[in-house]
C-alpha cells in the first residue's frame, strides 16, 4: 500500500538531495574520527606503534560505544517520528535491574533476556499510550516515566547492586566471534535492521511522515497514533537489548545504571543529523555520533586528560554541530540580511 | 473486523501474560546482614529511659547509602528503649530541609542525621539544637560547631593515605623502581574524591610513586565497567590499581576480567561484602579494601542511645559521649578478611 499522495517528482527529487546532504554529512562526521584519531596518532605516538594495541583499541572504542549506540538506534526513530523519550536510562535500569532479580535468575538466561526485552517494550507501551492516546506532551510523559521507571527499578533492587550469575549472560561482553566483540555485532545488527527499517519499509516512511507534518500524514491515510505508539514501543525495545548488553558488560545490575544515558543518545542523534522537530535523520549518521563521542572519551583516556575537560569539548561538537545544521537551512544571503 | 478483534485478543492475553510472568520475576529476597553492636554484657545495654530517635538520610540508590539506613534500622531494634522514626529525606537538600522542619515539629528525643551536603543543612541542623534536641551529623559534616552535639564521621583523606600506603609498601617489597598506577575514582566533581585522591597522592609520594592515569566513574556499576576499560586501554601494562568504591568495583572487576589481564593488583575503597569475599577467595586482581564503614550509622544509633540517656562510652573516663569521632580506614587484606566478613556491607 501506498502512504504517499505528494507529487512524487518533486518529492522524490527532495529525497535524493536529502540523500545527498545526509552523505556529506556523515563524511563530515568520518572527517571528524579521523582528525581524532591523529591527534591520538600524534600524542601517542608509542601506544599507536603497536598493532595489536591499534586493533584492540578500534575494538574497545567500539565496545564502548555498543550499549548507547542501540539506545541511540531507538531514539533516533523517535525523534524523527517527532518525540522525545528522555525515560531511555531509566528503561535500561528497571529492565536491567528487573531482569537480574533472584526470581528472574532462576528462569536462566532466556527468562533474563525475555524479561529484559518485555520490560523494555511495555515501558515503551506506556510512554507511547500517555503520548497518542493520552495526548502527553512527549517532553513531560517521558520526563515522568524517567521518575518513575528508577524509582520502581529502585523499589524492585532495594537499592542494591543485584550480581548477575548467568554465564551465558556474562558470556556476551566476553564473547569474540572471528574476533569481533559480540557486543560491537549486535551494535552492528540493531544498526543494520535500523536502516533497513526507517529507509525500506512503510514502517520507515510513516514515521518520517508523521514526524514531518503529522496533521499531513493523518490526511494521507497514516495513523499517526498507533505509528507514535509504535515508535515509542521501538525505543523500549532497544533499551531492553541495552539492558542485557550494560548487565553483561558489569555483571550485575543496579538502578541508577545507565545514567544519563538519555543525554547521550539524543546528542548522538543530533550531531548524526537527526532533526530535533522530526522529520529527518539517518541512523547512519546516528551511528557516528556515538562514535565521534566514544572516540574523544579514548583519546582523553589514553592522553590522562581530565573528564571535565572531556565534557566540555562534548557540549562543544554539540552546539557545532546544531550550527551547522541551521546554515544549511538559511543560505548565506539571508544570513547577511539580517 | 472480525479478524483484526481476534488478533487484538491475541495480543492482549499474550500482553497480559506476560505481565503476569513478569510481576512474579520481582521477587527478590537477598537477606543482607546489617551491621549491629550486639554487646549486650555491657551495663550500657541494659533497657534505660524510652528513646525516640527521629533518623534522616538521602533516598539514594547507591549500596552504600542503603546500608547506612538498614544498619541504623537494625541496630534499633537491639534495644526495647529506642524508637526509631525513620524520614527519607528525598532526593535533595531542600527535601531534606522539609523533612527536618517536620521531625523537629514532632519532637523526637534526639535527631541522626546524614545530611545531603553537610553546608547545605548546617542551619537546618541548628535549628533543631535551639530547639533542644541533640542532633548526631553523620558523615557529611556541619561546618558550625553548635550544629551538632556528635559528629561520627568517615575519613575520606585517610582512605586515600590508607590504599597509598598499601600500594606503596606492596611495590617496594616487589622492588618495582617506576610503577604505573592507575586511579578509578568515583564521581569527580565531589569534595569526598577529591580528599581520598588527596591522601592518595600524598601516600605515594612518599614512596616517589605517582598516579599514572585517572579515569572517574560515578559510583555505578557500569560507569565503574566503563571507565577501568578505558584506563585498561590506556595503559597496556600497569602495576597497581586504586578504585575508590567496592560498588562501582563489580564493574571495574568485570572489565578487567573481559580485558582478560592480570599482571598488577587492585586495592579497593569503602569495604563491600562482595569485595571482602573476593579477597577472601583471592582469584581476582583484587588484593585488599580500605574501609569507610556503613557500620558508622549503627554506632550513630548506639550513641544517640546513650547522649539521650546520659550515659558515657563505658571504656572513657567522661561521663558523656565526646563531640567527635571520626573512624580509621582500616586495610582489609587476605590475612585479616575473616575478621571484617560480618562488616561487609
Amino acid at each position: 500500500m501506498t502512504t504517499e499522495t505528494a507529487p512524487a517528482e518533486t518529492r522524490a527529487g527532495r529525497e535524493r538531495r536529502r540523500l545527498d546532504e545526509g552523505t556529506i554529512r556523515n563524511l563530515g562526521l568520518v572527517a571528524v574520527l579521523v582528525i581524532l584519531v591523529i591527534i591520538g596518532i600524534i600524542t601517542r605516538p608509542e601506544l599507536y606503534s603497536d598493532p595489536t594495541w591499534v586493533r584492540n583499541n578500534f575494538l574497545t572504542i567500539l565496545q564502548q560505544a555498543s550499549a548507547i549506540g542501540v539506545v541511540t538506534v531507538g531514539m533516533t526513530f523517535v525523534i524523527i517520528g517527532g518525540g522525545i523519550d528522555l525515560s531511555v536510562g531509566a528503561i535500561i535500569a528497571l529492565a536491567a535491574v528487573w531482569c537480574t532479580t533472584v526470581a528472574t535468575q532462576s528462569f536462566g538466561a532466556v527468562g533474563m533476556i525475555f524479561t529484559a526485552l518485555a520490560v523494555g517494550l511495555g515501558v515503551g507501551l506506556v510512554n507511547g499510550v500517555l503520548i497518542a492516546y493520552g495526548r502527553l506532551v512527549p517532553f513531560i510523559a517521558t520526563l515522568a516515566m524517567l521518575v518513575a521507571a528508577r524509582g520502581l527499578a529502585a523499589q524492585i533492587s532495594g537499592k542494591q547492586t543485584q550480581i548477575s550469575e548467568s554465564s551465558v549472560i556474562n558470556g556476551i561482553a566476553t564473547t569474540k566471534i572471528v574476533g569481533i566483540p559480540l557486543l560491537v555485532i549486535i551494535l552492528a545488527a540493531v544498526v543494520a535492521a535500523g536502516w533497513v527499517l526507517l529507509n525500506r519499509t512503510t514502517f520507515g516512511r510513516r514515521s518520517v511522515a508523521v514526524g514531518g507534518n503529522p496533521e499531513a500524514a493523518r490526511l494521507a491515510g497514516i495513523n499517526v497514533k498507533r505509528q507514535t505508539l509504535l515508535l515509542y514501543m521501538l525505543s523500549g525495545l532497544c533499551c531492553g537489548i541495552a539492558a542485557i548488553m550494560l548487565t553483561s558488560q558489569a555483571t550485575s545490575a543496579q538502578a541508577a545504571m545507565a545514567n544519563l544515558y538519555e543525554l547521550d543518545a539524543i546528542a548522538a542523534a543530533i550531531i548524526g543529523g537527526t532533526l530535533l522537530s522530526g522529520g529527518r535523520g539517518t541512523i547512519v549518521g546516528a551511528l557516528f555520533g556515538v562514535l565521534v563521542f566514544s572516540t574523544i572519551t579514548n583519546l582523553f583516556a589514553i592522553n590522562n586528560l581530565s573528564t571535565e575537560v572531556q565534557n566540555m569539548v562534548k557540549g562543544g561538537i554539540i552546539v557545532a554541530a546544531v550550527l551547522v545544521q541551521q546554515f544549511r537551512y538559511q543560505s548565506l544571503t539571508q544570513l547577511f540580511k539580517r | 473486523m472480525s479478524s483484526l478483534s481476534r488478533r487484538r485478543v491475541l495480543f492482549g492475553g499474550a500482553a497480559v501474560g506476560a505481565g503476569a510472568l513478569l510481576t512474579a520475576c520481582t521477587s527478590n529476597d537477598t537477606g543482607t546482614p546489617a551491621q549491629v553492636n550486639q554487646n549486650s554484657g555491657d551495663a550500657n545495654a541494659a533497657p534505660g529511659d524510652k528513646v525516640v530517635i527521629g533518623f534522616t538520610a538521602p533516598a539514594a540508590d547507591h549500596g552504600w547509602i542503603a546500608a547506612i539506613t538498614n544498619n541504623a534500622k537494625a541496630q534499633a531494634q537491639q534495644y526495647s528503649d529506642v524508637e526509631l522514626k525513620v524520614t527519607e529525606a528525598g532526593s535533595d537538600a531542600a527535601a531534606q530541609r522539609a523533612a527536618l522542619a517536620t521531625m523537629i515539629a514532632e519532637k523526637p528525643t534526639i535527631i541522626v542525621m546524614l545530611p545531603h551536603d553537610g553546608k547545605e543543612l548546617n542551619s537546618a541542623a541548628e535549628e533543631a539544637m535551639r530547639a533542644g534536641i541533640p542532633v548526631v551529623n553523620l558523615d557529611r559534616a556541619f561546618p558550625s560547631r553548635d550544629a551538632y552535639r556528635l559528629q561520627i564521621k568517615g575519613d575520606n583523606f585517610g582512605m586515600g593515605l590508607a590504599a597509598g600506603s598499601y600500594i606503596g609498601e606492596q611495590l617496594k617489597a616487589k622492588g618495582v623502581s617506576n610503577p604505573i598506577i592507575g586511579e578509578i575514582p568515583g564521581i569527580d566533581s565531589l569534595e569526598l574524591t577529591q580528599e581520598r585522591s588527596d591522601g592518595f597522592n600524598t601516600a605515594l609520594a612518599v614512596y616517589g610513586f605517582k598516579v599514572a592515569n585517572r579515569r572517574p566513574a560515578d559510583f555505578t556499576i557500569d560507569g565503574g565497567q566503563k571507565a577501568a576499560t578505558d584506563l585498561l586501554q590506556a595503559l597496556p601494562k600497569m602495576d597497581a590499581l586504586w578504585n575508590h568504591d567496592d560498588d562501582q568495583g563489580v564493574g571495574v572487576l568485570a572489565a578487567i576480567k573481559q580485558a582478560n589481564r592480570s599482571e598488577f593488583f587492585m586495592v579497593g575503597g569503602a569495604g563491600a561484602k562482595s569485595a571482602i569475599d573476593a579477597i577472601t577467595a583471592d582469584d581476582t586482581v583484587l588484593k585488599a579494601t580500605v574501609t569507610y564503614s556503613p557500620s558508622m550509622a549503627s554506632s550513630a544509633i548506639s550513641l544517640a542511645r546513650l547522649i539521650a540517656q546520659g550515659k558515657g562510652m563505658s571504656d572513657l573516663v567522661e561521663l558523656q559521649v565526646p563531640k567527635e569521632i571520626t573512624l580509621a580506614s582500616e586495610t582489609i587484606t587476605k590475612e585479616n578478611a575473616a575478621q571484617y566478613a560480618k562488616l561487609g556491607f
